[in-house]
């Protein structure tokens, strides 16, 4: 908390931001953002539509787990159900993006409260692997449910505009700006949550879930609610994907998809709606920058080519032992401690 | 008849490597409270590295499989030492995730020195074809059930007999108890881990014999969680009957059931049908917090 600032007015002490710092940053990160797309070429501009998904895809994780603290092994799935649901509709019906991008996410948040009902009775580890069981029979049944998936062949989604329009190809620069408004909203719209009676809930639920109740708290309702609520950005994040992609396999939405969703939350912070973004950058930026080094390294070391995917799985895996042994709260947590330390010096104590 | 026969008894031997994997998994939940998604990777360690001593170095199979198991008690105490105890008194997800990254550093390991071609192994364990009754099976397949068995009633005796073994009981049912008599609960922590790195090595020698040495094996990581939910997550026996109960579901499930796919989720469908009517599953102790 930053001694000097008093608040005089309720308005005052709502607000996110209190000093001009860091009003100045978030102006800066906004610029940014604006900036960014007409400076970049495709490959950046690739590496930052996926960090917007995956940080979407990541905040609605986090508040299930980080936030609500249920920790789930299904997030894979729930993806590809926001995917399957927002390619079909365009493939079949023809439907506009408008329409078949919130209803994949409606559709994945009414599956993820149903198989959020377990929740109800486990918790902990039990509701973890009760969680992989939901991702491995949903993925099952996408690849066996022929008739109306495809099965195990890839879908090719339309963007339609309109209803029977036609299919419309958007490049990384457009795609830039859907993706930056849907997680602008998604990063505002869940931040603020926190603030209002049902985020608190949450909190409660994670903190100690029988003084919740006691206070007042029905857990049905709001464990229901965590897991639509996390869902629906999840298959928000899905059905981005299977849009921006064009191309919907059930291969994308595997149990590493689940671990690594998980990883991103743990390294950028759990119960962190930023930490999710940073978790976000760094886990996508970290196999671009090993597959640079890696090719880069090709001409000295013979082999290199070969084992680049080895190396970024044991930098993947060893990246998520590190941080949960020294930096158990993440980079949300270092930034905070760089930040303190500068704002406080040379008196960092 | 053949049929029921024949699915039987290659449920049986599925559910043995099932078995030896779940005898790590629980053996670890009973003394430490973790859950060890690396547990699949510990098998393929196990199959590589006798692959490496049988195959690559060429040495006598009884002599290959010391090394293997002494590599592979090495692997498990280390990883105990160096990830698993600081780890301790940390939330339950942390301790979940420290294991996966681990699966996922291992696989690394393993793929990135073997590469991700199937490998022929150097079979010792001969699969002569036997007839019982009408069904025909290979003895290797009769083999990895004994050794499940054998290693069932070692445990046994192990944790009724021996000093550690008693010793690891006692951590289980009360760190804090245990530590007040004497009981040196990291080292406990560390026989726990090693057993369980051997039992699953073995599980990888067997399946190595039986099927090839490949990067999938880890797979049955994941697979034991319904065998583990079902026996119980603390419960020895639990495991073993558990085990074969999976093992013949996915046997028959895939017999039986239309083109036989649904073996691959019928043992997860158990899974979650258990957890919502009997969450401490057939023999595991009733200690499950309700919400």
């Amino acid at each position: 908390m930053e001694s000097g600032i008093f608040h005089s007015t309720y308005e005052k002490d709502m607000a996110l931001r209190h000093t001009p710092i860091e009003k100045a940053r978030l102006a800066l990160v906004v610029l940014f953002l604006l900036v960014f797309p007409f400076i970049a070429d495709n490959y950046w501009l690739n590496l930052a539509n996926t960090i917007g998904v995956v940080s979407i895809g990541a905040i609605g994780l986090n508040i299930l787990t980080g936030f609500t603290g249920q920790i789930s092994l299904g997030q894979g799935a729930f993806m590809a159900v926001g995917a399957y649901v927002a390619a079909l509709m365009s493939i079949h019906w023809g439907a506009p993006m408008w329409l078949t991008i919130p209803a994949g996410a409606i559709a994945t948040s009414i599956i993820g409260a149903i198989f959020g009902i377990p929740s109800l009775r486990l918790k902990g580890l039990y509701l973890a692997i009760a969680t992989l069981a939901a991702q491995e029979i949903i993925i099952w049944v996408i690849t066996h449910w022929d008739a109306v998936t495809g099965g195990v062949d890839a879908l090719n989604t339309k963007n339609y505009l309109w209803f029977g329009g036609e299919n419309h190809y958007f490049s990384e620069f457009q795609f830039y700006w859907i993706i930056l408004i849907v997680a602008a909203v998604v990063t505002t719209v869940s931040v603020n949550i926190f603030r209002t009676r049902i985020g608190r809930a949450f909190i409660a639920i994670r903190d100690q879930d029988i003084a919740a109740e006691v206070m007042g708290i029905n857990l049905f309702k709001y464990k229901m609610l965590a897991f639509a609520t996390s869902s629906f950005f999840v298959g928000l994040s899905g059905a981005l994907i299977a849009h921006w992609r064009q191309i919907v396999t059930w291969e994308r939405f595997t149990i590493e998809v689940s671990i690594f969703y998980l990883a991103v939350i743990i390294i950028g912070g759990l119960g962190s709606v930023s930490g999710s973004i940073y978790g976000a950058i760094f886990m996508v930026m970290l196999p671009a920058i090993l597959n640079n080094i890696g090719k880069a390294l090709s001409g000295v070391i013979p082999s290199m080519d070969i084992l680049i995917p080895f190396v970024q799985q044991a930098v993947f895996g060893l990246v998520i032992i590190l941080f949960l042994i020294f930096e158990p709260e993440g980079i949300n947590k270092m930034w905070k401690n760089i930040r303190d330390y500068f704002r406080l010096w040379p008196f960092s104590y | 008849m053949d049929k029921f026969l024949q699915l039987t008894l290659t449920g049986l031997t599925s559910g043995a490597v099932y078995a030896l994997v779940a005898l790590g998994f629980v053996l670890i939940y009973k003394s430490s409270d973790v859950i060890n998604f690396a547990q699949g990777e510990f098998l393929l360690i196990g199959a590589y590295m006798a692959y490496f001593f049988l195959g690559q170095m060429g040495v006598h199979w009884s002599l290959g499989i010391i090394l293997t198991i002494i590599v592979a008690a090495a692997i498990g105490v280390i990883i105990e030492r160096l990830v698993l105890r600081p780890l301790i008194g940390e939330p339950i997800i942390s301790v979940i995730m420290v294991t996966i990254g681990l699966s996922s550093l291992l696989k690394a390991i393993v793929g990135g020195i073997w590469g991700t071609n199937p490998q022929v192994f150097p079979v010792f364990i001969p699969k002569d074809e036997v007839h019982i009754l009408n069904a025909v099976v290979t003895t290797d397949k009769l083999w990895a059930i004994v050794i499940a068995l054998a290693f069932l009633v070692i445990f046994t005796l192990f944790f009724r007999y021996n000093k550690e073994g008693v010793a690891m009981r006692a951590v289980a049912d009360d760190q804090q108890a245990a530590l007040s008599v004497g009981i040196s609960v990291q080292k406990i922590f560390a026989w726990a881990w090693s057993i369980a790195a051997i039992t699953a090595a073995v599980a990888g020698i067997i399946v190595a014999n039986v099927l090839e040495v490949s990067p999938n094996l880890s797979g049955v990581g994941l697979r034991v969680f319904p065998v583990v939910i079902l026996g119980g997550l603390d419960s020895i026996p639990g495991a073993l009957i558990g085990a074969a109960i999976i093992g013949l579901l996915e046997a028959y499930a895939g017999g039986y059931v239309g083109d036989g796919s649904l073996a691959q989720v019928i043992s997860y469908i158990v899974l979650v049908i258990i957890l919502m009517i009997r969450p401490y599953g057939l023999f595991g102790k009733e200690i499950i917090e309700r919400v």
